[in-house]
């Protein structure tokens, strides 16, 4: 292991000091913070998007992408409400930014905040994590057919599990039941991690966790991945099919972005863009994300904002049609 | 056997200079951070994760278990000296901490903590590297209705055992419980009791905010009342003979140590319950065996030790699930899971298997940990104790300023601050109308586990309340905690009846 480290950090050493030279001049001349940057994370500690926050953080360190250090804040309370709202209350200041998830979106749908994500200044999309519909090995069940029956043959009950009501699972549940009407229970169990061992212990039926939060009982032989909700294949789990490919075009994706307040200069907005191109092309950050099943199209600017804005389209539908069940 | 070849060769890795180097400053910082009010251990693992790259991952997680250890002895120290809990698993180490400092004995409680901190570690890190791998299968067994009759049983010890006014003491955990509620409801995603509308009520009502208000803000209000009429410095030195005194006084509390050890090791390891409810436990238990069950809470080293060995043999219990299965037993465990994945590592059913000298680095660590941790400690008891000799117009300020940096600095929000200082009025105010303190504090922690795992199993099985007592593990628990709610009945009819037969 220390052999494997000391590479490791001789390579870290290398890149950064190869970025140095070549990060686009333009972004060191007109602008750079002046102090910390405050990385402001819409979730609390321990979580999937508190995890990367922190893995961001220490790869902009470690490979010396920033003169001064990024400092991660969690701000969690209420769904992700909390941070937005002290985004918007911080507009026009240039050393915050923020880490998302999928509740930038539901969460200004869900509560009245005062807050449009229109008016913050779109830095980049750095990864979408990807969901996989997932049961015990014990159920006997391999097939999406299968699936469809013994959901249908359990008349209601069902039980699947995942994050909170309103949450990105339940809202994948809804998808699931819109397109083959099915009916589950569902039961909100916490994390995502929680989620995954409720289905090892057999206290629920089948979830839609992420990959990287079931991998390591599915390489142990406790759960079974049925399809995913992709356009393409993933890689890390080549031999699962896509809902598509099965007949039925279900996709569904959690997006890890960066934003920082409205009324941002085109300077400061392109030294963020630049710092997270280079962050996208470490080695470490490519390695963990192949590992973890998450795709990573780099997205930035004008081209992020018309995708957060046909996401939240998307989030009101379905938002819209587990309100109405009928 | 095979065992004990596997711990020697991780002894190999986690007694290298540079490692031994580490667990040392590990637990050093973790010791003070614990000490703090305020800052516990997931404060101190978020703080320096990051910068944990430039040591090989097995010194990383080596470094930042110490921390995690050294953590879970300091937060006894703030138990006792000023009587704030750290953190939520050392709310028990106060109820005889506190009484016990306030009579010249901080030294004698800080070395039996220490001591029993020691204990309780080694003996569930030697469960830990037995147990191991056929633990984490039992764990895998506790679903939502299994949480609620344990965190049930949590609170029946408690309740049962308690010496306070029975009806004040429902009414106190109560008022926790409805605090609980506050914020964001998991389960159907609605916001609840948002007073005035302020958005700081979204994240809900946190424990320490909570903690620090009523132990840090009214204990100093308090004592400023009670001193005027005669000021009430306790001198407390640390002598050999009280050294040699404390560590006599552990050692009568073998037994007290021994069930606490192997129940904070169980309840430690089981994903939703934690420390704090076995530290809880394990104070009740201690109590209702005891001979002397009247002297608990006016200041009975066994207090000390009860949740002190609990609560660390509970923190190497909570490590088993994350290794093995891949889920975090408390948020500090979260982040360190967050590191392993970071490094490269996946922690989970293979991690055994295929990382078997990462595996076995870290527990040999933790003896090592377990080790430098309980010297460190008993090498700086006497700065602790210095502390309290300060004047008290000195200390009170010193307090003051402790209570609010810490409340501000782990979520760094103001509406944190108002919250405190409201909140240390309400609990002086309740103190003067001999209220009980501590049930209100623990409602406030174990009720949203309580409340959640409840509407889990309810959902789960299709609204049917017998999913409660027709599950064994379940059905188990019920039944001790509605014995532990009703002994305090039965012993006074008992007591009664000896009383009327003399014999």
């Amino acid at each position: 292991m220390p052999s494997r480290f000391t590479r490791r950090a001789a390579l870290g050493v290398a890149a950064a000091a190869a970025l140095s030279t070549a990060l686009p001049a333009p972004a060191l001349a007109d602008w750079q913070p002046s102090r910390p940057v405050e990385m402001v994370i819409m979730a609390g500690q321990g979580g999937g998007a508190d995890r990367l926050a922190r893995l961001f953080q220490s790869i902009i360190q470690q490979e010396g992408l920033s003169r001064l250090p990024f400092m991660p804040v969690n701000k969690g309370g209420g769904s992700g409400a909390e941070a937005l709202r002290y985004l918007k209350d911080n507009e026009g200041n240039p050393h915050i930014i923020m880490a998302t998830l999928n509740s930038f979106f539901t969460t200004p749908l869900q509560t009245d905040l005062g807050v449009d994500i229109e008016e913050f200044t779109p830095l980049a999309r750095m990864a979408v994590d990807t969901f996989a519909l997932w049961v015990h090995v014990d159920s006997g069940i391999e097939t999406l057919e299968d699936y469809i029956a013994a959901v249908n043959a359990a008349e209601g009950s069902w039980r699947m599990g995942g994050t909170g009501s309103g949450q990105e699972d339940s809202l994948v549940t809804a998808l699931l039941e819109a397109e083959f009407g099915i009916t589950h229970t569902y039961v909100p169990m916490g994390g995502g991690g929680d989620v995954a061992t409720a289905l090892v212990g057999g206290h629920i039926d089948s979830t839609v966790n992420n990959p990287s939060e079931a991998m390591s009982f599915w390489q142990a032989g406790r759960v079974r991945p049925i399809a995913v909700f992709t356009d393409e294949r993933i890689e890390a789990m080549a031999d699962i099919p896509t809902f598509a490919e099965l007949g039925h075009p279900i996709e569904y994706y959690m997006q890890r972005s960066f934003v920082a307040p409205g009324g941002l200069t085109e300077e400061q907005q392109s030294y963020y863009i630049e710092l997270l191109r280079a962050l996208n092309e470490t080695e470490a950050w490519q390695n963990y994300a192949r590992e973890q099943a998450l795709f990573t199209d780099f997205l930035y600017g004008d081209d992020l904002m018309a995708y957060f804005i046909e996401q939240r389209e998307l989030h009101a539908q379905i938002l819209a049609s587990m309100d109405d069940p009928s | 056997m095979e065992v004990l070849s596997l711990l020697a060769q991780g002894f190999g890795t986690s007694l290298l200079p540079l490692n031994i180097g580490i667990v040392i400053v590990g637990v050093t910082l973790g010791l003070f951070i614990g000490a703090m009010p305020g800052l516990g251990s997931v404060n101190g693992v978020a703080i320096v994760l990051p910068l944990t790259f430039i040591v090989p991952p097995a010194s990383a997680i080596i470094f930042l278990a110490a921390l995690y250890y050294g953590a879970m002895y300091g937060g006894a120290v703030s138990s006792i000296l000023l009587g704030i809990p750290g953190s939520s698993t050392a709310v028990a180490t106060t109820f005889d901490g506190r009484p016990m400092a306030q009579q010249g004995k901080a030294g004698l409680a800080l070395i039996a903590a220490a001591v029993a901190s020691f204990i309780g570690g080694t003996i569930s890190v030697i469960l830990f590297t037995a147990f191991a791998v056929p633990l984490a299968e039992l764990a895998l067994r506790f679903g939502p209705a299994e949480n609620f009759a344990l965190v049930l049983l949590a609170f029946t010890t408690f309740v049962g055992l308690g010496g306070d006014d029975a009806m004040k003491t429902i009414a106190m955990i109560c008022l926790g419980l409805v605090l609980s509620t506050v914020g964001l409801d998991m389960i159907s995603g609605q916001p609840r009791l948002i007073f005035f509308d302020m958005p700081g009520f979204f994240a809900g009502i946190s424990f320490l905010v909570l903690a620090i208000g009523v132990y840090g803000i009214g204990e100093v209000l308090w004592t400023l009342e009670k001193s005027r009429v005669a000021p009430t410095v306790t001198p407390a030195r640390v002598t050999w003979s009280e050294m040699r005194a404390g560590f006599a006084a552990a050692g009568r509390t073998w037994k007290t140590m021994g069930t606490g050890s192997v129940m904070g090791f169980f309840v430690g390891m089981l994903p939703a319950a934690g420390a704090t409810p076995a530290s809880l436990m394990a104070y009740g238990i201690a109590k209702s065996t005891s001979r002397q069950p009247e002297t608990f809470g006016k200041g009975n080293v066994e207090g000390v030790v009860a949740p002190e060995t609990a609560n660390n043999a509970a923190s190497t219990g909570s490590l088993l699930p994350m290794l093995s299965l891949g889920i975090p037993g408390s948020p500090t465990t979260a982040l360190l899971l967050g590191g392993m994945v970071m490094w490269g590592l996946t922690p989970g059913p293979m991690l055994f298997i295929e990382q078997a000298d990462f595996v076995w680095g870290l527990i040999s660590s933790l003896y090592t940990a377990n080790l430098a941790a309980v010297l460190i400690n008993l090498a700086l008891i006497p700065v602790f104790v210095w502390a309290l000799r300060m004047p008290f117009s000195v200390l009170c300020t010193l307090v003051l300023v402790l209570c609010i940096v810490g409340g501000f600095a782990p979520d760094q929000r103001m509406h944190d601050v108002w919250l405190i200082l409201v909140f240390g009025v309400v609990g002086y105010i309740l103190r003067k109308a001999d209220y009980p303190l501590a049930p209100l504090v623990l409602a406030l922690v174990l009720g949203p586990v309580m409340e959640r795992s409840f509407r889990q199993a309810l959902i789960a099985a299709q609204g049917d309340p017998t999913t409660f007592v027709t599950r064994p593990l379940s059905a188990t628990f019920i039944a001790l905690a509605v014995l532990f709610f009703l002994l305090p009945v039965f012993m006074k009819l008992w007591q009664r009846r000896k009383g009327s037969h003399p014999a």
